[in-house]
């Protein structure tokens, strides 16, 4: 008997390469998967049967600020990339280490090491001693680093350490303490804020060490047409570069602050609709690689005050499916191409054998129902907290079943 | 998606207003529909000309010698002030006191904020004090919304952050009502720090939605972007600014919500936006000026202009500046009070 074995029947399995779902089973062993298609559950398997829904990778969120795990089982994430702003910031190596055993063994966390120290943009971390540890990135968090040469010489150490350096795109020059896009919201409702060339710039000067320095420069968010034209000549240069978004940018133009709902103060802030079009349109041809949450969960403490005052950040983790299914409805994506960038395409930047249905790799496995509506509620969700600006909307598409590490995970 | 503000939806223009009387309000209540009075945007025409009617005889009796009327007797207001304030507040208190109010003056600075507690704490405290008005301000704009959606009687915004200040801006109307005649129609120029300044966004809308040209005028870096969209026409040159306006209205640069350097030297300023004599003169011959004070002597504005009562209408801004909050006070609580037609 075999206790470990589990197959996954009556499925219609997303594949890499395949245009549309094929029909088939999945059979894991342990924690791989070791037969996918045309394969039968042999004597002793746990027959899971998928009941004709899709069979995906778990997702791999590139960049949340919070471990959730209720959050991300019930958005149908396995993997999650921890970024460093933590308090204190994961910018030592035994801090990185923690993490790294944080979330096991339903769901496992990737951190991504600071870059510098107290991330601070001046001293560089340990970055070699933090791969060790189990960094899978390196990462300058919601910050930028003003310090031209530093960035260079992070960008060196990480190129020859085969880490990517995951960036955030805002000139702080230009940004300052600004809480929006400028524009007429930001004025009409008296914000401190910041042109959204304060991205472009900040894209343009990184771009520019990363020639010098021949790392993997991952932009976490992209925003803005010009940030993405930046991003999309520098691919077609071949220079090793990706770039994500999440969800709100795609969804939301600065509009949604209006009346000043903290939910919707981002970092970097919301931008005008030109801006989101450009984005729905690099989604597509494919400048875009990664959607992730940015899951963020903020309590009152930190949301119910003066917009200025309120913290950045969203809690993401689940609604990152459904509003990505959205982009499939919308004729922006297909299913595979949508499932791709929250599954392979973040787990081959953090160079993880996961968000992938192969033989071979992790069986973190979900069966979604693509068509399935619920209606977000920001007040019973699973996250820490609440903090969605998509309160009260009916989406699309949940997950039914989550197998991490071939164990099912309770919904 | 709960989406749904309405960007660009300049107010109608009232027929009536072209003229130097007041329009036919509505009947009771309907004549001003809100609960709270926390910004101008929002507010339709015949609401804000019905306020400046409603002032009219406040600004009579303040120039009685027994300035006292009993019809908010009985009910309590606190100015809960979070930024420091000399002139608004003690307006807004001389305001309540005339109308016959008990009026409670409260300190940032002698507050529970210093000891950490949150904003919404401090609205459900003044709240279960059952105040029948809240007076706020605050530095952070939205603060004082944010305020008003925790508590249960009106509230009326004496300055939030760099959004608006909605009496001084009414204030400012009625300014120019009494001593011009009118507002529709003028040109008005407003110089200074509009980037930082609440008093700028407020009277932009206001001037506007009664039929004034507004002119906005300040270095680049002073400018907020996508200020033309709130009708107003952005100049640097504050020479050509000036040209024929009938009201020159100065501000004060807001150093203290600076970040970073807006401006070179305050000796340059004056030389590119301070107001002179000299300068004046290319305004309308009659051209009122205004400032929300406080003033920067030699900064922006010239003592010989400020203090020139036949065109500087600045101590009237003061004097107005009671009768408007009188006026506020006492419609935002008839429905309180159950005056007829307001319930």
């Amino acid at each position: 008997m075999n206790q470990n074995a589990l197959t996954i029947t009556n499925a219609h399995l997303i594949l890499p390469g395949e245009k549309h779902a094929v029909k088939g089973n999945v059979r894991v062993e342990a924690d791989h998967i070791v037969a996918l298609g045309d394969v039968h559950a042999e004597a002793d398997d746990i027959v899971v049967d998928a009941k004709g829904q899709y069979v995906a990778p778990g997702l791999v969120d590139l960049g949340v600020f919070s471990i959730d795990k209720p959050a991300f089982h019930f958005g149908g994430i396995t993997r999650a990339a921890l970024m460093a702003d933590q308090n204190p910031p994961l910018d030592h190596p035994a801090r990185v280490r923690f993490a790294a055993q944080s979330g096991k063994p339903d769901f496992w966390v990737h951190p991504l090491g600071g870059a510098t120290r107290d991330m601070a943009g001046n001293n560089m971390a340990e970055l070699a001693l933090m791969k060790d540890a189990g960094a899978r990135a390196i990462t300058t968090g919601r910050r930028w680093i003003a310090d031209t040469g530093t960035m260079l010489r992070l960008m060196q150490y990480c190129a020859m350490l085969d880490l990517p350096l995951i960036l955030h795109s805002e000139d702080h020059g230009l940004t300052g303490d600004a809480v929006a896009t400028s524009g007429e919201m930001a004025t009409r409702l008296g914000l401190p804020s910041a042109p959204k060339e304060a991205e472009s710039i900040a894209i343009e000067r990184d771009l520019a060490l990363g020639r010098l320095s021949d790392a993997h420069l991952h932009f976490r968010q992209v925003t803005t047409e010009a940030g993405l034209k930046l991003i999309r000549a520098a691919k077609s240069e071949g220079m090793r570069v990706t770039c994500g978004i999440t969800p709100a940018h795609f969804m939301l133009s600065e509009v949604a602050i209006g009346e000043f709902r903290t939910f919707a103060r981002l970092s970097p802030p919301l931008r005008h609709e030109d801006d989101r079009q450009a984005c729905l349109e690099a989604l597509a041809d494919g400048t875009i690689d990664v959607i992730s949450s940015g899951h963020d969960p903020r309590g009152p403490e930190d949301k119910r005050l003066p917009f200025a005052d309120a913290r950045p950040g969203m809690a993401g983790a689940e609604t990152l499916l459904p509003l990505t299914l959205n982009l499939v409805r919308d004729g922006v994506l297909s299913l595979p191409d949508a499932l791709a960038k929250l599954t392979s395409n973040p787990a081959r930047i953090l160079n993880v054998n996961a968000g992938i249905l192969a033989t071979g790799a992790e069986a973190d496995i979900m069966i979604f129902a693509d068509d399935k509506p619920w209606i977000v509620d920001s007040a019973k969700m699973a996250a820490a907290a609440g903090n969605t600006p998509f309160d009260k909307m009916p989406v699309q598409g949940r997950v039914i079943r989550l197998l991490k590490s071939g164990k099912e995970v309770a919904l | 998606m709960p989406i749904s503000l309405s960007l660009r939806n300049a107010p109608i223009l009232m027929n009536t207003q072209n003229t130097a009387d007041y329009p036919a309000f509505p009947e009771g209540g309907d004549a001003f529909r809100h609960a709270n009075l926390l910004g101008i945007e929002g507010l339709q025409p015949w609401e804000i000309l019905y306020l400046l009617k409603e002032a009219e005889q406040w600004v009579a009796m303040n120039r009685q010698s027994t300035k006292h009327d009993d019809r908010l007797a009985g009910l309590t207001v606190i100015n809960a002030f979070f930024e420091n304030s000399t002139r608004t507040l003690l307006s807004f208190e001389i305001a309540g006191k005339r109308l016959g109010a008990d009026v409670v003056n409260m300190h940032a600075a002698q507050s529970s904020i210093k000891k950490g507690e949150t904003l919404i704490d401090t609205a459900v405290t003044l709240n279960a004090m059952r105040a029948d008005a809240i007076v706020i301000r605050h530095g952070s704009s939205g603060a004082v919304q944010l305020i008003a959606d925790k508590v249960d009687c009106p509230v009326l915004n004496a300055g939030d952050g760099q959004h608006e200040h909605p009496t001084q801006a009414l204030l400012d109307a009625l300014t120019i009502k009494q001593r011009l005649g009118r507002i529709s129609g003028l040109t008005v120029t407003i110089c200074g720090d509009i980037l930082h300044s609440r008093v700028a966004r407020s009277n932009i809308i206001c001037l506007a939605t009664l039929g004034a040209k507004v002119r906005v005028a300040g270095p680049p870096a002073l400018l907020p972007d996508g200020i033309e969209v709130l009708s107003a026409e952005v100049f640097t040159d504050f020479d050509a600014a000036l040209d024929g306006a009938d009201v020159v209205m100065m501000l004060r640069l807001q150093n203290e919500r600076m970040s970073g350097q807006f401006i070179p030297s305050p000796r340059e300023y004056h030389r590119l936006y301070g107001l002179t004599q000299e300068r004046l003169a290319k305004a309308a011959p009659d051209a009122l000026v205004m400032h929300p004070g406080p003033m920067n002597r030699g900064v922006e504005i010239d003592s010989d202009v400020a203090d020139n009562m036949a065109r500087s209408a600045i101590t009237e801004q003061v004097e107005m500046g009671v009768a408007m909050r009188m006026a506020c006070l006492d419609v935002l609580t008839r429905r309180a009070r159950k005056m007829e037609g307001w319930s």
